[in-house]
């Protein structure tokens, strides 16, 4: 799916890295508030979903190379936050969804969890 | 209370006398959640200029991550002192601190004495020993409850 489309059907605001998303494509996506998770389980590449809005999801995707955060209910991140996700180039985006109902319509259409590491 | 020590995986190179082409160390300080990640981010981006495999870069880098916030969770302070070797890159890191009581229970899946507060920034679920041992070739533990703790790991280049 295009992060494009991603975007209209989630209703999210992209908070930031608009500029990389022409043609970027999500193939997977890993969705938790704890980040043990996310670096044991998430395959590099895949959309981190969260509701942790802490410095700690910025490292997190980071280090398990991941393509983009995409924080659930209308959450946001602090600035400080921001502008180290700035410095990685992947884009920050945020939904009024509940975690459960933005990672179900990703799964109806579609997205897979991918390969674990 | 006496040293204890852990260890898993095959030792290929000496901790001691190894040739070492890079050496970096990087202060951790303790209960600094604001900065936690930042050594990881760091030691990350000097791995990249070595042009290793990414695969190796984000191993080294998911246990160096986890090692760092059990410091701030866990410990006063701690050195984090990455060393890129000719077949091998490893991290050793020591702290001051409360040292792991019984380590064989720290490394269970699951086991923790995590606080809420440490748990809010999405860590102390007690992955951290567990996830470290994943990604690394080999893992040394070396504790003593109330002096601190001394991790060592290494991620082998070749084979």
């Amino acid at each position: 799916m295009l992060m494009q489309e991603l975007v209209d059907l989630l209703n999210c605001r992209v908070i930031l890295g608009m500029e990389f998303m022409e043609g970027l494509e999500v193939t997977a996506c890993f969705a938790a508030d704890l980040m043990s998770d996310v670096l044991a389980f998430a395959p590099p590449g895949s959309l981190l979903i969260t509701g942790l809005a802490s410095i700690q999801s910025a490292h997190t995707a980071d280090v398990a190379d991941l393509a983009g955060i995409l924080y659930v209910s209308g959450k946001s991140p602090a600035e400080p936050v921001i502008a180290l996700v700035r410095s990685q180039r992947i884009p920050l985006l945020t939904t009024e969804l509940s975690m459960f109902e933005a990672c179900g319509r990703l799964y109806a259409s579609g997205l897979a969890p991918g390969v674990r590491p | 209370m006496n040293e204890s020590r852990w260890s898993t995986g095959e030792p290929r190179v000496p901790w001691e006398g190894a040739e070492i082409l890079y050496g970096e160390s990087i202060r951790i300080v303790g209960d600094d959640f604001e900065h936690g990640g930042e050594a990881a981010a760091k030691i990350k981006a000097i791995l990249k200029q070595f042009g290793l495999d990414p695969a190796v870069i984000r191993r080294l880098s998911i246990a160096n991550f986890e090692a760092e916030m059990n410091v701030i969770m866990y410990a006063q302070e701690a050195e984090m002192q990455l060393q890129v070797l000719p077949d091998a890159v490893r991290v050793i890191l020591s702290d001051r601190g409360q040292g792991i009581p019984d380590i064989g229970q720290a490394l269970q899946e699951g086991y923790s004495t995590a606080t809420p507060r440490m748990r809010q920034r999405g860590f102390g679920a007690g992955l951290g020993l567990p996830n470290i041992r994943r990604n690394t070739d080999e893992f040394e533990i070396i504790s003593t409850p109330g002096v601190g703790t001394t991790l060592r790991y290494t991620i082998h280049l070749q084979g």
